[in-house]
């Protein structure tokens, strides 16, 4: 194998995800990175350090925005001059768009939310979950080359000792990779508690209602000593601080007690929160995908539960 | 101003999904719906359309003659006609496959605007618009929370893992929206009955211009070789009937959690 990683940076930072992907990618074969910017040279040391054989560094002005359509110009191009025959990216909002373009751009297989990816002779395998992740599926490719996309959070960074080259390229930009732009760039919404650091969580989603349906949220919170999260829908939709969001593109969350409120458990919130040590879930959906991996779920108006669970919990603190 | 919305027929969600253990790709057999995430890319292009004022909203899609019904509630909810790509040849086909059919049907309509919703994890779909995109050669925008389309431009509000990007994006366009962009309408019973004589043209590969080898598995690049069973959270105890609010309390009082 031959591979090609693609590093995202955000504020002169490798990102995580990428660095577990490159090791990923290491394990299995020769493996270069591409990194790509403004003012990015000094992040190919710390590439070199996670498996990177040769990082190739773009500094160009084009690419100091984290859009997927100037990205996929530059990976095209080293796919095609260096013959790698697989590119591997970490699955997130950047990094899914630059996957797809490459794969139609270069007529390549795209597989993605792997969790795992192996060897099988000369054969890639990735590894997929499926219908809730009750069922892994094995997926290959027909045909080099081969493009895959790895969920976040699957491989952990790990630094190792080895040489490493360091090597600027470029490439020139057809008129459609330069027709979407920047106007502003990750402003953050406003500010509010620590959600990391709390035992227990209390999360809430649409099914909440309205904004104020929240309130019910920070009711229970307060009664267990928690915190409140939210599901990005609803954080998009204005209810509730993006700061508190959790989710692929929000925090990632282990608390000893989840209680998602309303939430249906789309893969983007699990993700975020299926490390948690218990997870109890309310929703009057019993087909909604949260019940398939909580510990306790009740089907139910979270309008009718919330409020009365709060009123027990109080019950029970206050020797009731 | 025409705007041509992506949509696809996915399997209730109140039906068991199962994996067919002979195709080892998810079983589509039963009653197929609109996937609800692109309920809000055609709220959207409806909303869009009565923005400019006026133009037409036309939803592409590809699947099995049993889709037409899905296309009829899209039209239902207010879209002023359907194009469904059918073909037999067309099962299997992956993201490639797939952005390659639509792109041919696309490029027929000449749109101003393409709309996407975002997809399930499962679907093909997933990360179907930078396909599209990149066939059509045309700037591509995900993950939009907020549109606004003004002097040719579209502006999005969107949100990634850092915060919230404002991108601008001259038109025509690929945009896919979150289910966060807007809240999806109802069809009325005026527009159910409306829906039954508005335009469902039935393309084939050939119209298209396109070989029975280009589509399908002939067509695709990814395979599913093996089918596992990984570890599952232990079985989740559902409260159905009953005091849901005691069983709660009950719980974390077992699991010491309260």
């Amino acid at each position: 194998m031959k591979a090609l990683v693609f590093l995202e940076h955000h504020q002169g930072a490798l990102q995580r995800d990428s660095l577990g992907v490159l090791g990923l990618a290491a394990r299995l074969g020769a493996t270069d990175a591409v990194l790509a910017g403004e003012g990015v040279r000094d992040l190919a040391a710390e590439a070199a350090a996670h498996g990177a054989a040769t990082v190739l560094v773009t500094e160009d002005a084009a690419f100091a925005a984290p859009l997927p359509q100037p990205r996929v110009e530059l990976i095209a191009k080293l796919v095609e001059e260096c013959g790698y025959d697989s590119v591997v990216l970490a699955n997130t909002v950047l990094s899914a768009d630059v996957a797809a373009g490459l794969a139609a751009r270069l007529e390549a297989g795209l597989n993605w939310d792997l969790t795992g990816l192996r060897l099988d002779g000369d054969e890639l395998v990735g590894e997929r979950p499926a219908l809730q992740d009750s069922v892994l599926v094995d997926v290959g490719w027909s045909g080099t080359p081969r493009i895959a996309l790895i969920r976040t959070g699957s491989c952990e960074p790990k630094r190792r000792d080895g040489e490493s080259a360091v090597e600027n390229v470029a490439v020139e930009l057809p008129e459609h990779a330069l027709a979407a732009r920047m106007v502003e760039q990750a402003h953050a919404k406003a500010e509010g508690p620590k959600l990391e650091e709390a035992d227990v969580i209390v999360a809430g989603g649409r099914g909440l209602g309205t904004a104020e349906g929240f309130e019910l949220c920070e009711e229970l919170a307060a009664a267990l000593g928690g915190a409140v999260a939210a599901t990005r829908a609803v954080v998009d939709a204005g209810w509730y601080a993006y700061s508190a969001q959790v989710g692929q593109t929000g925090k990632t969350v282990a608390p000893k007690l989840y209680i998602a409120a309303g939430i249906s458990g789309a893969i983007q919130h699990k993700v975020g929160m299926q490390g948690s040590g218990t997870i109890v879930a309310i929703n009057r959906d019993r087909h909604a995908p949260i019940f398939e991996f909580c510990d306790l779920g009740v089907v139910g108006d979270v309008q009718d539960v919330l409020p009365r669970l709060t009123e027990l919990v109080r019950q029970r603190r206050n020797g009731g | 101003m025409k705007i041509a919305i992506c949509v696809k027929a996915v399997p209730e969600a109140a039906a068991p999904r199962r994996i067919d253990p002979q195709s080892k790709r998810l079983d589509r057999s039963g009653e197929l719906t609109l996937n609800p995430f692109d309920v809000y890319a055609v709220e959207e292009g409806l909303r869009q359309r009565h923005a400019a004022g006026g133009g037409e909203v036309v939803v592409v899609s590809m699947g099995p003659e049993r889709a037409a019904e899905a296309l009829r509630r899209a039209l239902a909810l207010g879209a002023d006609r359907a194009v469904l790509v059918s073909d037999d040849a067309l099962a299997g086909s992956d993201i490639l496959a797939t952005s390659r059919v639509l792109a041919k049907a696309l490029e027929r309509e000449q749109p101003d605007l393409i709309l996407l919703g975002q997809q399930g994890e499962e679907s093909v779909g997933a990360v179907l618009w930078a396909a599209l995109a990149e066939r059509l050669r045309l700037p591509c925008v995900s993950q939009a929370a907020e549109l606004t389309i003004a002097g040719g431009m579209a502006t999005v509000e969107r949100q990634t893992e850092f915060g919230y990007d404002t991108i601008g994006a001259p038109l025509p366009a690929v945009i896919a929206v979150s289910d966060a962009i807007n809240q999806p309408r109802y069809p009325s019973l005026k527009g159910i009955m409306a829906a039954k004589s508005k335009p469902l043209e039935r393309l084939t590969l050939a119209e298209l211009g396109l070989d029975a080898n280009e589509v399908g598995e002939a067509g695709s690049r990814t395979t599913v070789r093996a089918l596992g069973e990984p570890s599952k959270r232990g079985g989740a105890r559902i409260v159905e009937d009953g005091d849901g609010v005691r069983a709660i309390l009950d719980f974390l009082v077992e699991r010491s959690l309260v």
